[in-house]
């Protein structure tokens, strides 16, 4: 911490150097992290070389389930992305004082888990090297998207999501890079001067004149309110990647709302599992207390609510509409070949949440942190379960047929999180991992301090 | 001789601040700058200043990206058609997903220069008023009055508790 002197005068001061002084200078655990993070990445980017190069048989998508663990960790990762956005805009919105530190880790969480998202269509293309088709432009084929696919709209989707989350995450820094250069000018050396320049340039000359101060809150006003439709739309469209095929299991209108649900669930698990070792790694024990635990679980245990209604109503729909097809498929799915994957999907996302029912376990961090890690492995399988199990169950028998994943598929699957948690790792040590403008203003209007661990909402 | 003086009062309580923005202005001095580390909306209020024009940039912004967004996806259609089953060219509820994806995308690009365009970033230099230590925890309320006025502007700031008071 000798970097961030001078010492406090103030509880405001104090929040400025606790979260400046938990940057730069990592340790030789976070150095060894890296390495292996880096090691596992490595790994992956040859399965994948090896995939472009001999094609797309190394992986184990075959006829009929053309549709594989690719996808699956696509609408996992997207899953994960939506719970920053929601944890920033709509909390900002309903004024939940408990998310600001935490809303600044996930919505990092949102832009690197999109941006491991946005990979897996261009893996799962058999030909990468087209993927601009995409992108409406004029071209001398004169050909244009077609608009009417739900793939189209997935690509607007995603691509506008990561624009405003980035851009919605990058304003909500610009303060508190001001904050970082302004403590940088009161230091003497040559790192001071060099990280003065860096983050000046990055907080584009921001001085906190009131009349600065009404633009920008004005303008975080407005992304956060057309960011909260956004997240919504998002994983709808999403969702209708599937539901708008007519194949038995996925042609269901519930999937919106299901959908989003089954997203902001996997989030919030994914913020508890990051936040536990972060908090500690940081030395950030009293920003993230027992009391915003206690809040996540509530969220998580509304969602894993949500999500089991949904896993019933499916059920009770095939069952109800008459359609021996649709009803076969979802007998099938929790009897036959892939029994296994959703038993462990009902047990983690359904049954084991419930115990945030209990105050003394969302009190409890270290429970919290287990009960999460099973939801975000519960979350993988269900998206698992309705992409497989669907396709390999359609409609003529003779057409059915079973899929596993080849260790190309599974390399950059692991690979895929080794991508997510080495940006994550850098983004804590090179930027405030805690908004400090935020907590400055829970300080000020009396909302939470840290080191308070208050009882209640 | 100058005949105007800047007097800049510097809080460690925002509530302070407020109060002392609210009798700069019922005493009648109008060119009042307050910096800060966070801002409250009650400053924001204290100060009366304009509603911020974002909100301008944010509405034409959402409407250009919903009317290209249609524009695009219907002119396309038209321009390289694929007739299936005798339907309408034009899918307008399947377009809507574009259109309102492009709403969101510019609204949100367009609220964001905005901001900067009035907030005058990025820029190179700072306000020459600035100091380091109104990012950190300093409410500075600054207050430009005329000379014959300027004892009475700091003792009415000096009544609010200020770290300190300096004319300039």
């Amino acid at each position: 911490m000798a970097t961030v002197a001078p010492p406090a005068r103030t509880p405001l001061s104090r929040v400025s150097r606790d979260i400046i002084g938990a940057l730069w200078e990592p340790d030789w655990r976070y150095r060894t992290m890296i390495l292996v993070l880096l090691a596992i990445l490595g790994w992956a980017g040859f399965a994948w070389v090896y995939q472009i190069k001999t094609g797309m048989g190394t992986a184990g998508i075959t006829h009929p389930v053309m549709w594989g663990v690719y996808i699956t960790n696509f609408v996992f990762w997207v899953g994960i992305a939506h719970s920053g956005t929601l944890i920033s805009a709509i909390l900002y919105l309903l004024r939940s004082g408990w998310r600001t530190t935490i809303n600044r880790a996930a919505e990092a969480m949102t832009i690197f888990a999109v941006m491991t998202a946005g990979l897996f269509p261009l893996i799962h293309l058999g030909r990468v090297w087209y993927f601009y088709f995409l992108a409406p432009y004029p071209n001398q084929r004169l050909l244009w998207p077609n608009f009417r696919s739900p793939l189209i709209w997935d690509f607007f989707a995603i691509s506008t999501y990561f624009t405003i989350s980035l851009l919605f995450w990058y304003s909500g820094l610009i303060p508190d890079l001001a904050t970082i250069r302004d403590r940088m000018k009161r230091l003497s050396g040559r790192m001071a001067r060099f990280k003065e320049r860096v983050y000046g340039a990055l907080a584009l000359g921001w001085h906190g004149s009131d009349s600065q101060w009404k633009n920008y809150r004005r303008a975080y006003l407005y992304m956060a309110a057309i960011a909260t439709p956004l997240v919504l739309s998002v994983h709808s469209v999403v969702s209708w990647d599937f539901a708008m095929a007519i194949t038995p299991g996925w042609h269901s209108t519930i999937f919106a709302p299901y959908f989003v649900a089954g997203a902001i669930f996997s989030g919030i698990a994914m913020v508890i599992t990051l936040s536990v070792p972060f908090r500690w790694a940081l030395g950030l024990e009293d920003y993230i207390t027992e009391y915003h635990y206690d809040n996540m679980g509530k969220l998580l245990l509304l969602t894993s609510l949500i999500v089991g209604y949904a896993y019933t109503a499916e059920y009770f729909m095939a069952w109800f509409s008459g359609d021996q097809v649709e009803w076969e498929s979802f007998v099938w799915r929790a009897t036959g070949d892939y029994a296994g994957p959703f038993i462990v999907m009902v047990t983690c996302n359904v049954l084991i949440p419930l115990l945030c029912f209990a105050r003394k376990i969302r009190r409890n961090i270290r429970a919290m942190f287990v009960i999460s890690i099973f939801v975000n492995i519960g979350m993988w399988y269900e998206r698992f379960v309705i992409i497989v199990s669907s396709l390999a169950h359609e409609y003529i028998p003779g057409a059915w047929g079973l899929y596993t994943p080849s260790w190309v598929e599974l390399s950059i699957t692991v690979g895929s999180f080794a991508w997510f948690l080495l940006w994550f790792m850098l983004f804590a040590k090179a930027l405030p991992a805690i908004s400090i403008t935020e907590v400055k203003e829970s300080i000020t209007e009396g909302v939470w301090s840290p080191g308070d661990k208050k009882e209640g909402a | 001789m100058a005949t105007r003086r800047n007097v800049t009062a510097t809080f460690t309580d925002i509530h302070a601040a407020v109060g002392a923005v609210r009798s700069l202005r019922l005493e009648g001095c109008q060119e009042i700058t307050v910096f800060g580390p966070i801002m409250e909306q009650e400053l924001e209020d204290a100060l009366g200043k304009p509603p911020s024009p974002v909100r301008r940039y944010a509405l034409i912004g959402g409407l250009t990206g919903c009317i290209c967004g249609f524009a695009l996806t219907v002119w396309s259609s038209y321009y390289y058609p694929l007739v299936a089953g005798g339907k309408p060219l034009a899918s307008i509820p399947a377009y809507v997903v574009i259109a309102f994806e492009l709403t969101i995308l510019f609204a949100g690009i367009s609220a964001l220069i905005g901001m900067f365009i009035h907030n005058r970033m990025p820029s190179i230099k700072l306000h020459p008023a600035h100091d380091p230590s109104y990012t950190d925890d300093s409410f500075a309320v600054r207050v430009t009055c005329a000379l014959d006025r300027q004892e009475r502007v700091q003792d009415m700031l000096r009544s609010y508790g200020p770290r300190e008071v300096h004319v300039e």
